[in-house]
């Protein structure tokens, strides 16, 4: 580290560090993914727990006339009440929204219950909403239970043993674990923290470089006995300690929301305590150069602040490519996929928070790649920073 | 002591500069006159090097700007047109940044900030932030930032642009102390009467060459002008040029 480097770094950070802008988007870039993340999380898990622990409330047309299916539906914790005075109107009530399920039991139930005739029962409602459909499904669900007790009381009436009618038994094993089936969700999270950890570096990146060509601090910079490597090299790094800075925060922040989520109840535990957030860290933070490099890399070819900055937007929308690509091809982490930058950050720490052992070479390999490529856009970087054009 | 040998420089079609000569030597003040876009900014860029010349070549106190860049620069204080200050910091905190990319540290640097702010007469706003500053308060900065090092060759591009007459008053003595110091400095200006009034050598420039140069007593004399702006005007057409 040459004086020189020392003094670009730290002038960077303390001048940034008086930024507003600069300053909010570190500190509030990590913030900004926990809360969307617990937000999303928390409706989605309430709406999944609330399915099936809330009473299923079911407004039904001639309950008189199927006593039995009616006492059996209300141990199945469902709230029976009465529906319209017909079909007809409880099929336009449905339609209209003023009731969201009906079911609809015929007059003659009973006796063509006692007739041994197929007894057509109706569940009314509209598919297409997500609030009825469920339920409507859980409803013709009971009323089916129903109907098979039925038939195997009438079998065994004959003598018959029911389970001739049954030659098959399907069972789902599942065999994730319970840290397994979160990682699932919290997977994503992986991509809330690279965008956090390069918002936090962004706007340094941008300033550095081409705001302070649109502020005409560049050209005196350059007039200075200091090579433009130095110059450029200490930016970068600058930087990446911005970045670096919110990735600890964005890590801090998801460990104390995630406490917050109620994953448990869907038989998941949250596995991102202090034992994943450390050596997550240390995983991310090589992407910290790749990120700072490439911005740099890319503002050198901006004319000004407000153009750096669109071009910047695809700059943080690069790391989720990999990300994507693999969630859709469903790909488990391999020894080839390390040598990606993002994928396999993203893999490592999918694979942490699964509480699955990781091999150190694997966390060698996806260092070592991620900081080649960084090496090698900061060296892009110091080239484009030699141009002429850079100032024209 | 600064020498420039044929520069010549040329973006896409336009040939900025075409062919100048000049040397500026310590103790005297050389002043780079010409109409806006004859070429004296190029010219200044090549010699702080942060543009290199298509051909022809130049030194600073003998070292060539082409082979040792930074040792050139290092002899160097530059002041480029319309330079930006760093608005986050403070006046004497920008004036420290440079100082310490010059390679100063410790006491040295304090004192030699300290006597920017003495000299440049900044005291006032010196220790606030430059964001908002006027353009007078900002030049004197980046004066006083060029300064720092105490640099035996200074370069100074439209010094007084933009600045008010108090102000450009201010930084003629500036030049005329540094001048008894025995610095050697260059700079440049479009307005005649300015580089009249402190220049021991004139270097006209018009269309990308030199049209003429010497000492005012000299010029006067060669155009057989009493008038120096008429010496300009008759210099600049000998070359094809047009006064702007």
């Amino acid at each position: 580290m040459t004086p020189a480097f020392r003094t670009v770094f730290s002038k960077e950070i303390v001048e940034n560090f008086r930024d507003r802008r600069t300053l909010m988007s570190a500190l509030f870039a990590p913030l900004f993914g926990p809360i969307m993340f617990v937000g999303i999380m928390t409706l989605t898990l309430s709406r999944a727990l609330t399915g099936t622990e809330k009473p299923l409330e079911l407004p039904v047309l001639n309950a008189d006339a199927a006593p039995g299916l009616i006492a059996f539906l209300e141990q199945e914790n469902v709230d029976i009440s009465t529906a319209g005075d017909d079909r007809t109107t409880v099929i336009e009530a449905v339609r209209t929204g003023e009731l969201d399920l009906a079911l609809v039991i015929p007059d003659d139930f009973g006796a063509q219950l006692r007739a041994g005739q197929p007894v057509r029962v109706e569940v009314v409602a509209d598919q297409s909403s997500s609030q009825a459909g469920p339920r409507a499904d859980r409803a013709s669900g009971l009323v089916n239970a129903w109907g098979r007790q039925i038939g195997a009381l009438r079998l065994l009436a004959r003598g018959i043993e029911p389970t001739v009618v049954q030659p098959l038994l399907v069972d789902q094993i599942d065999t994730s674990t319970p840290s397994g089936r979160s990682a699932l969700i919290l997977g994503m999270l992986t991509y809330f923290i690279l965008f956090a950890m390069l918002m936090g570096g962004m706007y340094l990146a941008i300033d550095s470089t081409a705001g302070e060509r649109e502020r005409g601090s560049l050209e005196p910079l350059l007039t200075l006995p200091v090579s433009r490597g130095e110059l450029i090299t200490g930016k970068i790094a600058a930087s990446c300690l911005y970045m670096l800075l919110s990735l600890a925060g964005s890590l801090v922040a998801f460990m104390l929301a995630i406490g917050f989520l109620p994953l448990e109840k869907l038989g998941m535990t949250a596995n991102f305590g202090p034992n994943v957030i450390v050596p997550a860290f240390f995983i991310f933070a090589p992407f910290a150069l790749v990120g700072a490099s490439l911005m740099t890399v890319v503002a050198s070819f901006t004319k000004s602040y407000k153009e750096a900055q669109t071009y910047m937007t695809f700059v943080l929308l690069l790391p989720t490519i990999p990300i994507i690509i693999a969630a859709v091809l469903t790909l488990r982490p391999t020894q080839e996929l390390m040598l990606v930058p993002s994928l396999s950050q993203h893999l490592l720490v999918t694979e942490l928070i699964k509480n699955e052992p990781i091999e150190p070479l694997w966390v060698a390999l996806s260092a070592g790649s991620t900081l080649a490529i960084g090496i090698a856009l900061a060296l892009l970087a110091v080239r484009l920073y030699r141009r002429e054009g850079l100032l024209i | 002591m600064i020498v420039v040998d044929r520069f010549a420089k040329r973006f896409g079609d336009v040939e900025a500069v075409r062919d100048v000569s000049l040397e500026a030597t310590d103790g005297k003040i050389t002043g780079l006159l010409g109409p806006n876009g004859a070429g004296k900014s190029t010219t200044l860029r090549m010699l702080y090097t942060v543009l290199a010349p298509d051909s022809g070549t130049a030194s600073i106190d003998g070292i060539d700007v082409a082979s040792d860049p930074v040792g050139a620069r290092s002899r160097l204080g530059a002041l480029p047109h319309g330079a930006g200050l760093y608005p986050h910091l403070t006046a004497r905190e920008n004036i420290r940044y440079f100082g310490r990319l010059h390679g100063l540290g410790g006491n040295a640097l304090r004192d030699r900030v300290e006597q920017m702010v003495q000299l440049l007469d900044i005291g006032e706003f010196a220790d606030r932030k430059t964001k908002g500053f006027s353009q007078g308060q900002k030049t004197k900065v980046a004066l006083a930032r060029a300064l720092v090092h105490e640099p035996s060759n200074v370069i100074l591009d439209e010094p007084t642009n933009g600045l008010d007459v108090m102000a450009t008053r201010a930084l003629r003595e500036l030049i005329v102390n540094l001048k008894r110091a025995g610095k050697c400095v260059l700079f440049s200006s479009h307005v005649m009467q300015e580089v009249a009034a402190i220049c021991d050598e004139i270097v006209i420039v018009a269309n990308g060459q030199v049209a003429a140069h010497g000492t005012p007593d000299a010029l006067r004399e060669r155009f057989r002008e009493e008038d120096l702006e008429e010496v300009f005007v008759a210099a600049i057409g000998s070359v094809g040029g047009s006064p702007s």
